[in-house]
């Protein structure tokens, strides 16, 4: 028994002081992005969540490189990108595509000029992949900080947020400021793809906000369980993500292996396995009841 | 034309659009609308695709801008977020994978434009329950609205546009795309909403035909302009002849109306002559 334990946590995990800071800022960077991501996956707004990560990119990169912490300019660039994003026109269908798709590509040159000047061999690494074990206190706090905003904002505009996703004409009858509410859900959205760069980095932040999202879509009916689901789904995936990168240290190669690799990893099996539940919930209900309701994991699990 | 609905003093009007013009980019879509829709009428909004049926009852929900007029909903001058008005909009598309209930989306037709965390309650839920009841749809409650038929998503979207306790209830295209069975029964379950709880229905169709046994008043549109009264007065040649600004015939077959464009210049043939004008306009 104890041999297992020493297996699956290596000595020194529960001691270490890097650990402790990845363990709170992964949590709350997944919390934050299952949140917003379950809104993103029913908006279909991935693609724009991804290129706000790029915008992230860019925005970190420049940071550093004029010597500012990345987080600011994470978040910073990304809520302007947002606000670009919002003025080509993310309000339309059919412009929304175009608008991503020309924000997306400035910040990647903008990212790809930045880290060639920087002549740091660790910032590539830093800004596209993640620090989370290397960052400092003051960045914990800051995470947190803007990650308690974020959620805050999401609460108060589930309602009409919901109302706009599912018809912004209904949404408009009943005096909801449709484009102010789509512009606040875009800020916080930045916001939250700005807190995941720093824990998985820029490039997969859009795996913690679109994954754990589209898992819990497939487990549940109601938005309330998925915004949950999400949160279980993101915080067990990135601290499940830490220890196995930890423990990777122990495995031989004498060096750690990527956090977003793991953590990506996880969120993958995640989908795949809510996958597997959904099929199953769905065949056990048409085979168990005469009349096939349409049949939901969650009424099975009720 | 259900006479009976008319005996004593006439109503209150819960709506009434006196002489609105609306213009978009250049082009006239109203031209002088006027009509009044009493308390608890059913009321067809009736013309071909084009006519400006959409553009009207945006107009009537504040969403529209008018060059002129004025829309008085039960006697006030109209603004957005009026309680007293539902909508159902055409051509909701729910998606099959959304997270939602149909009672959830009654739900939010209930408090949808409130920001903060819903707080569960016995009297929401009792509210979302009676409405659901009040359309027939406590059979699918707890399905993905997105995975329900055309005419159950609609059911649940009437449930959601009355749970305010609307003095009026606004429906564009509401039987488009619905098979005649589920059409009709929409129709039986809005004539009987009307009746039972007070509301007004201004209801927007290009096919009139169904609408006849239910409906107290026509609103007939026709190139933006619009003609009103009983069915029996506002169908007919000369009415709908000046509406659309070319002749047209109306002919009644086995109990059904046909409003049928006449011979113009645009016809080149006898045969082309007999073709319904909606399927025309459309074209």
């Amino acid at each position: 028994m104890h041999r297992i334990y020493g297996w699956v946590f290596e000595p020194g995990f529960f001691a270490s002081q890097p650990v402790h800071v990845a363990l709170v800022i992964g949590g709350v960077v997944a919390v934050v992005s299952a949140a917003t991501g379950v809104f993103t996956v029913m908006r279909g707004q991935s693609f724009g969540g991804h290129a706000l990560g790029d915008v992230s990119a860019a925005g970190g990169s420049g940071a550093l490189l004029i010597g500012f912490s990345p987080i600011a300019g994470f978040v910073g660039l990304g809520i302007v990108g947002a606000g670009v994003m919002d003025l080509i026109g993310v309000q339309r269908l059919r412009s929304r595509d175009l608008a991503t798709g020309i924000v997306l590509g400035a910040a990647i040159g903008m990212s790809a000029l930045f880290l060639y000047v920087n002549t740091s061999s660790d910032a590539t690494q830093q800004i596209l992949f993640g620090s989370i074990f290397t960052d400092s206190s003051a960045t914990t706090g800051v995470v947190v900080i803007l990650g308690a905003l974020a959620l805050a904002t999401l609460a108060a505009i589930c309602r009409p947020l919901l109302l706009a996703t599912v018809s912004p004409d209904i949404a408009a009858a009943r005096g909801i400021p449709v484009r102010l509410i789509g512009i606040a859900y875009m800020l916080t959205l930045a916001v939250s793809v700005g807190l995941s760069s720093v824990a998985t980095g820029a490039i997969l932040s859009t795996a913690l906000l679109i994954g754990p999202a589209a898992a819990a879509l497939r487990l549940t009916r109601r938005v309330s369980t998925a915004v949950l689901a999400a949160c279980l789904i993101g915080v067990a995936a990135t601290w499940v993500g830490i220890l196995l990168t930890y423990d990777s240290y122990y495995w031989g190669s004498a060096r750690r292996l990527p956090v977003s690799f793991f953590i990506v990893a996880v969120v993958f099996a995640a989908y795949l396995l809510a996958g597997l539940c959904s099929r199953w919930a769905v065949s056990r209900a048409a085979t168990a009841t005469v009349t096939p309701a349409v049949a939901s994991p969650d009424q099975i699990a009720a | 034309m259900s006479d009976s609905t008319r005996i004593g003093p006439p109503a209150a009007d819960v709506l009434r659009v006196t002489g609105v013009s609306v213009s978009l980019s250049g082009r006239q879509i109203l031209d002088d609308v006027s009509f009044a829709v009493g308390a608890g009428e059913f009321t067809g909004l009736i013309g071909p695709n084009g006519a400006g049926k959409t553009t009207l009852l945006r107009v009537i929900l504040g969403l529209q801008r008018t060059a002129a007029g004025t829309v008085e909903v039960a006697g006030q001058r109209h603004s957005r977020r009026n309680p007293a008005v539902g909508y159902v909009p055409q051509k909701v598309l729910l998606d099959p994978d959304l997270p939602m209930r149909a009672r959830d989306l009654v739900a939010l037709g209930a408090d949808g434009h409130r920001f903060g965390i819903p707080v569960p309650s016995r009297a929401r839920r009792d509210a979302v329950a009676e409405m659901l009841h009040a359309v027939d749809a406590d059979r699918f409650a707890d399905a993905r609205v997105g995975q329900l038929s055309g005419g159950e998503q609609q059911r649940v979207l009437i449930a959601q546009a009355l749970i305010s306790r609307p003095k009026l209830l606004l429906l564009d295209e509401p039987l488009a795309n619905l098979d005649l069975r589920s059409a009709q029964e929409i129709i039986g379950l809005l004539a009987r909403i009307a009746r039972q709880q007070e509301v007004a229905v201004l209801l927007s169709a290009h096919e009139m035909n169904p609408l006849l046994p239910v409906m107290d008043r026509v609103v007939y549109m026709a190139a933006g302009r619009a003609a009103s009264g009983s069915a029996a007065e506002v169908i007919q040649g000369d009415v709908l002849s000046t509406l659309y600004g070319h002749h047209v015939d109306v002919l009644h077959v086995h109990g059904r109306v046909l409003v049928v464009a006449g011979t113009d210049d645009k016809c080149d043939s006898d045969d082309a002559a007999f073709v319904t004008v909606p399927a025309r306009e459309a074209s």
